[in-house]
């Protein structure tokens, strides 16, 4: 008996071409088209004023509120003050050091991100190493000729980065240890971080601020107090760590047991085993769950304004207290949540491309 | 009928073995010694202890009474020792457990690299080496998802050849298989154990025990009920317990 292979053939035509979508994704039936129409006319009812609103009758352009008449936004509030929303109370003249600070952490993140720069791993550890001493004398000076700006001072927009980054940075290996505690076999080790991790889940990170700010420096001997925006950036850190510890754990959980299996029969030790073979394959699971706790840890950051620091929210409603600008806090407000749109937004999307890169076609069979 | 290549030398020792899973009493005094160069095939109904027994060999179990003792050197709580043993114990496990994240030949060198220290050019020459003699070099730079079930097998094969070691554990390696790829396993299996290698299978493919074993060991009930060498335990087997489980696994 002999058998023909059968040819290989197109998918039917009703399946491609923008017609054939539109009727199968919205005209698919008289409920579905209904839908579509009502649902298109709310959303063009809503739209149109909204971005008449903000992009045509708006004005850009100008030095006092005398420049907004066309009864569309006063973007001219957010340009005359863009300075503080950006540098907070940062001395003007020395607004360049923040600036540089900036542009060299953007700059090495833009080389890590990019697919094809050479020499990622000197610049990740330059970045992780050598880049927090150089940003903190930039930032604070105090040395190397450049003035001392307290960071009662700092504020705005570079204050948000400021936390959220070392936020970021120091929750995830922290949390990376809580979580590998969490599951070892020692005793004391493992009840150590289920307690720390469970009490810092079990309180609003609002209280940790005020913790921080008020109630901490009831506890130093008298005249010693270190600073306010530390003891936030401790508590931030210590926080989110634990919700850091939590995500991580379900990753850890979710790799095969014949991995661990595998790594001892070959005879890698504890740490070996970790690093090479476990949480290489838990962080690619986990992607999604820490840019998730990265996101909120970057919006959590404005509660700060709640102990007096001036994040770039705080900065906003300063703004809208001014009596020269009064009654534009839509406009500070929408301003805000751009920002904070833009940098959640991007880490959600590079999430989303480490995910498809890091995936090597194949899950595991064990 | 393979002509025995075991010498005097004792390479797997195991006195009065006794373990428990909470309550539960899975190997019940188990003693085996196994030579240098020796082929032992372990066959069993599903729970019998035959692959807990062998885990215990390179202390993915733990045993609470008797002795376990490979190549010498004791396995006890020192954590130094229960290194040595797994550095001259190899095993290949059912569901492969190759590194879904790494490559076939990082696969292989890692192990080299990190435990034994080895130069990275060294150890991916000799990597090379036994991905040739599993017959798929040209996989080397594949990660594991893009390979079938058998290649995947015959990688995890050389990657615990790569350490070098003493002894080979095999715990129902062509299980997960299909059945197209249970021969080039085996294949590889059976040259690995012509070398010369010790070797202790946990598998129900009575053609390779038949093939290359020194001893065959039935065990049910986590121990030892019968162990003989191939032709006598194929064709005269002592007990009915292990009878019955032959004539079940032969009848088709």
């Amino acid at each position: 008996m002999k058998y023909e292979l059968q040819p290989t053939l197109p998918p039917p035509a009703n399946m491609i071409g923008v017609i054939g979508w539109l009727r199968k994704n919205l005209f698919n039936g008289p409920v579905n088209s209904i839908a579509t129409i009502v649902v298109g006319y709310f959303l063009i009812s809503f739209l149109v004023p909204t971005i008449q609103w903000i992009f045509i009758d708006s004005d850009w352009v100008g030095d006092s509120r005398d420049a907004c008449t066309s009864g569309g936004a006063c973007w001219v509030f957010i340009a005359n003050r863009l300075d503080q929303f950006l540098y907070g109370f940062y001395p003007e003249a020395e607004h360049w050091r923040v600036q540089i600070a900036f542009i060299i952490l953007i700059g090495s993140i833009i080389w890590l991100v990019l697919p094809k720069t050479p020499k990622k791993g000197l610049v990740a550890t330059l970045l992780l190493v050598v880049y927090p001493v150089v940003a903190f004398f930039l930032l604070y000076g105090n040395a190397f000729g450049l003035t001392r700006v307290e960071t009662h001072l700092w504020g705005g927009l570079s204050l948000t980065l400021v936390l959220a980054v070392v936020g970021i940075v120091a929750s995830l290996p922290l949390g990376i240890l809580l979580a590998l505690g969490r599951q070892s076999d020692m005793p004391i080790v493992k009840s150590v971080c289920v307690i720390f991790i469970e009490i810092w889940r079990g309180v609003p990170l609002i209280t940790v601020l005020f913790m921080a700010s008020v109630m901490l420096p009831l506890f130093f001997p008298e005249g010693m107090s270190f600073d306010k925006l530390l003891r936030a950036l401790i508590g931030i850190t210590l926080f989110q760590s634990a919700y850091m510890a939590e995500v991580i754990r379900g990753g850890l959980q979710a790799i095969p047991k014949g991995q661990y299996e595998a790594a001892d029969a070959l005879g890698l030790g504890y740490w070996q085993k970790m690093i090479l073979i476990i949480m290489p394959q838990a962080l690619k699971l986990m992607i999604p769950g820490i840019v998730n706790t990265f996101i909120a840890l970057f919006k959590d950051t404005s509660l700060v304004l709640i102990i007096g620091l001036f994040d770039v929210l705080a900065i906003g409603q300063a703004a809208n207290q001014d009596p020269e600008w009064i009654g534009y806090s839509t406009e500070s407000y929408l301003f805000v949540a751009l920002l904070f749109w833009m940098f959640c937004f991007s880490m959600s999307r590079y999430s989303q491309h480490l995910e498809k890169a890091l995936n090597t076609g194949h899950g595991n069979r064990a | 009928m393979s002509h025995s290549q075991a010498t005097d030398k004792m390479m797997v020792e195991l006195r009065d073995l006794n373990k428990w899973y909470g309550e539960f009493h899975v190997l019940k005094n188990i003693n085996l010694e196994v030579k240098q160069g020796e082929k032992i095939v372990i066959c069993g109904p599903s729970g019998s202890g035959k692959s807990t027994m062998i885990r215990c060999i390179n202390h993915l179990e733990e045993h609470q009474k008797g002795d376990i003792i490979v190549n010498g050197i004791p396995l006890n709580e020192d954590i130094k020792n229960i290194e040595a043993i797994r550095k001259e114990v190899g095993m290949v496990f059912q569901h492969f457990n190759l590194f879904p994240h790494l490559t076939v030949l990082e696969n292989c060198v890692l192990a080299p690299i990190w435990v034994k220290k080895m130069p990275r050019k060294q150890a991916e020459a000799e990597a090379m080496e036994l991905l040739e003699r599993v017959k798929i070099p040209d996989q080397a730079l594949k990660y594991p998802g893009q390979l079938s079930g058998g290649q995947q097998q015959r990688v995890a094969i050389a990657r615990s050849l790569c350490m070098n070691p003493d002894v080979m554990l095999f715990d129902e390696p062509t299980s997960a298989l299909d059945p197209e790829m249970i021969k080039e396993v085996l294949d590889v299996m059976i040259e690995l154990a012509t070398e010369g290698m010790t070797m202790l299978c946990v598998t129900h493919e009575m053609g390779f025990a038949k093939t290359v074993a020194d001893r065959v060991i039935f065990m049910d009930g986590g121990q030892i009920v019968e162990e003989n060498e191939p032709h006598e335990f194929f064709n005269n087997p002592q007990h009915e317990r292990t009878q019955l489980f032959l004539s079940q696994i032969l009848q088709h």
